[in-house]
C-alpha cells in the first residue's frame, strides 16, 4: 500500500558534515519494512521530482519514520532546513525492501548507504555483524549500530578509525563468515562485497541507487542492468524503484 | 453537464487522458487513480519487438521541468497485448489509446497490424519523434514529407483511428500538422517533449548518458499552448493537447486554445492523482461558468 500525504517534521538534527537525520510523522510507517525508501517532495514548485531517500528507522508505536540523508543538491539542502512542525509531501513506502533471512548476517553500509542498514539490523532475528565504511572519523549512526548488533567493525578511507581501507578490507581482515550479507553503498563497494560473497559462497543482497522520476515503476527512468531478462520490458533492465532497490547480487550487473 | 468529447468517432467520457510514457499502461498508477474515471489511458510507446532503451542516467531535473532520455524501453507488442491490454480489460469506461513507435515504416505497420484485431484498442497514437533509421536518423516528425508519408502508410494498415503525435522540435509546427492531415490523420496530438541538455558543472560532463533528453513539465506549457493554438487554426482535424499540464487551469487553457482533449504527463510524477484533480477542477469551472457542454469552449479564444 503506497501513500502520498503531507508529513509533519518531528525533529531534525545534523549528524555529521552534510548528513542530516529527519524524523517524520507519517502513516507510511504502518506499511514500511527495512530497505524500502520514501519519496520526499520539495516545497519549492520549481523542483518537481521527488528525492528518493532510504528509510533508516521505522517506529510503528510512535507512528514515525526516520530518514538519514546527505545534502547532495538544492533539494536536500532545502530538506536540511526543515524544523519541527514543518510540513513536507512524502510518498511511500516504495520499493521491495530486504528479506529477513539467516542465522548469521552481515550488514554492510558505505557512506550514505549506512542509514538503511540500521532498521534492518534491528529487525534481523539472528546474530548480526555490522561493517560500516566512512570517509573519516565522522562516524554517523555508529553508536546506534553498537546498541543493536552483536559485532560492529568500522573501516575508514583515511584510516582515522578502525580498518584503514574499505568495508571489504575489514571483512577480509576480520575473517567474517555468515550465511547472508546485506549491502548498501556506492557501486564499487557493492561490486566488491558481491565478489567477497561469491568467493565465500554467501548469499548477498545489494540495495541499488539510480536517478528516479516517478518512483513507482511507470517511467522506466531508474533501471539497472539485470543478468536475466526482466519481467516488465523483457530486456535486461530491472526497475530500481519497483523491482528493487534490493536485488540479489547475482541478479544484477554491478 | 456534458464532459464527454468525441475524436474521430471515439467517444471519451471526459477530455482527460495521461500522456504516453508517464503512466505505463496504468498498472503502477492504478493504486492511486481509478482508471475508469479517465477519458482514456494512453499507453507507453509500443514497438514491434522489445526495445532496451538508453543507458542511465535517463532522468534529470531542470527548473520547473525535467529531461528524460528513456529511449522508449518497452516489451514489444506481443507482451503488450497479452499483459497490458488484458490488464486494461477491467477498466471498460476508459478508452485505450496505444502509442506506437518504430524506426521505419515497416516497424510501425507491424505494430499497427498486430493491434488491428484487439478489441480493447480504441485509438492509435503514432509517435513520430523516433529516429527514421533509413533517413540517417532524423526524426520522422521533423520533415513534412516524412510526416505525410508515414501517416499515409500507417493509415492504410490501421483499423483504429490514428492520432499523429507531433514533435515540437521544428521551425513551424503548422507545416507538420498540415502534412499529417494531408496524409490522412484522424487527429493530431502535441506537443511531444522539447529536446534539451543539462551539463553538470562540477563533473564537467553531461548529466544524461544520452547527452540530450526530452524536456517536459510546467516550464514547457506556454510553448505547448502556442503550438496547439497555431495548429488549431491551421487544420480541421481534432487536437489532443499536452505539454506541462499540471493544474485544471492549464487544461482549460489548452482547450480554449483549440484542444478537444488533453493529456497530463510529468505532473503524474509529483502528483499521482493529477489527472483526477484536474478533472474535478474542470467540473467545478463548468459549474461556476455555467458551461453545459465542455465542447463549447474548444478553440473559442481566437
Amino acid at each position: 500500500m503506497k501513500i502520498k500525504e503531507t508529513a509533519v517534521v518531528l525533529w531534525q538534527e545534523k549528524l555529521a558534515e552534510g548528513i542530516y537525520s529527519l524524523t517524520l510523522e507519517t502513516s507510511i510507517v504502518d506499511y514500511a519494512i527495512p530497505g524500502q525508501f520514501i519519496s520526499i517532495f520539495s516545497n519549492d514548485g520549481s523542483k518537481l521530482l521527488p528525492r528518493p531517500i532510504s528509510i533508516c528507522e521505522i517506529n510503528k508505536e510512535y507512528g514515525t519514520l526516520r530518514v538519514v540523508y546527505r545534502v547532495a543538491g538544492a533539494g536536500t539542502e532545502e530538506f536540511s532546513k526543515l524544523k519541527s512542525g514543518d510540513k513536507i509531501e512524502v510518498m511511500g513506502p516504495l520499493g521491495n525492501g530486504f528479506p529477513l533471512e539467516g542465522k548469521n548476517a552481515i550488514v554492510v553500509g558505505g557512506g550514505i548507504g549506512v542509514p538503511p542498514m540500521l532498521e534492518l539490523a534491528k529487525q534481523l532475528k539472528g546474530n548480526v555483524t555490522a561493517v560500516m565504511g566512512y570517509r573519516n572519523d565522522d562516524l554517523f549512526l555508529a553508536e546506534e549500530f553498537q546498541k543493536v548488533v552483536n559485532h560492529l567493525y568500522i573501516a575508514t578511507d583515511d584510516g582515522s578509525v578502525g580498518v584503514h581501507g574499505t568495508v571489504v578490507d575489514a571483512m577480509r581482515e576480520k575473517d567474517l563468515v555468515a550465511d547472508v550479507i546485506y549491502a548498501c553503498g556506492p557501486k564499487p563497494m557493492l561490486r566488491a562485497v558481491a565478489d567477497f560473497a561469491l568467493e565465500n559462497q554467501i548469499k548477498c543482497y545489494v540495495s541499488m541507487e539510480e536517478r528516479m522520476a516517478c518512483g513507482v515503476g511507470a517511467c522506466l527512468g531508474c533501471v539497472c542492468q539485470s543478468k536475466e531478462v526482466d519481467d516488465h520490458s523483457h530486456v535486461n533492465n530491472k526497475r530500481v524503484c519497483k523491482d528493487g532497490p534490493v536485488f540479489l547480487s547475482t541478479e544484477v550487473v554491478l | 453537464m456534458k464532459t464527454s468529447v468525441t475524436i474521430a468517432g471515439v467517444e471519451f467520457q471526459n477530455p482527460i487522458m495521461e500522456a504516453s510514457g508517464t503512466f505505463g499502461s496504468g498498472m503502477e498508477y492504478s493504486e492511486f487513480v481509478d482508471l475508469n474515471k479517465l477519458g482514456a489511458v494512453v499507453t507507453k510507446g509500443v514497438a514491434n519487438v522489445p526495445w532496451p532503451g538508453n543507458p542511465t542516467p535517463r532522468i534529470c531535473e531542470v527548473s520547473s521541468g525535467m529531461l528524460n532520455a528513456i529511449g522508449l524501453q518497452n516489451p514489444g507488442v506481443e507482451v503488450f497485448c497479452e499483459r497490458d491490454l488484458k490488464f486494461l480489460e477491467q477498466f471498460k469506461k476508459a478508452k485505450v489509446v496505444v502509442n506506437v513507435c518504430g524506426h521505419s515504416a515497416e516497424e510501425y505497420i507491424e505494430v499497427v497490424e498486430r493491434l488491428a484485431n484487439e478489441p480493447r484498442v480504441d485509438m492509435l497514437e503514432i509517435n513520430i519523434s523516433c529516429p527514421n533509421v533509413k533517413e540517417g536518423g532524423i526524426a520522422f516528425g521533423q520533415d513534412p514529407k516524412a510526416v505525410e508519408a508515414i501517416t499515409r502508410q500507417v493509415k492504410a494498415h490501421a483499423k483504429q483511428p490514428i492520432v499523429m503525435k507531433l514533435s515540437p522540435n521544428v521551425t513551424d509546427i503548422k507545416v507538420m500538422a498540415k502534412a499529417a492531415e494531408a496524409g490522412g490523420a484522424d487527429a493530431i496530438s502535441l506537443i511531444n517533449t522539447l529536446t534539451g541538455m543539462k551539463i553538470d558543472v562540477e563533473r564537467q560532463n553531461f548529466v544524461l548518458a544520452n547527452k540530450t533528453g526530452g524536456m517536459s513539465g510546467p516550464a514547457v506549457h506556454p510553448i505547448a499552448v502556442r503550438m496547439v493554438y497555431e495548429c488549431a487554426n491551421a487544420v480541421s482535424v481534432p487536437i489532443i493537447g499536452m505539454g506541462g499540464i499540471t493544474t485544471w487551469q492549464d487544461a482549460i487553457e489548452m482547450m480554449l486554445a483549440g484542444a478537444t482533449a488533453v493529456s497530463v504527463g510529468t505532473a503524474n510524477f509529483f502528483n499521482p492523482t493529477a489527472t483526477l484533480d484536474i478533472l474535478s477542477g474542470i467540473e467545478d469551472y463548468m459549474v461556476r461558468k455555467n458551461i453545459e457542454d465542455i465542447n463549447s469552449i474548444v478553440g473559442i479564444v481566437k
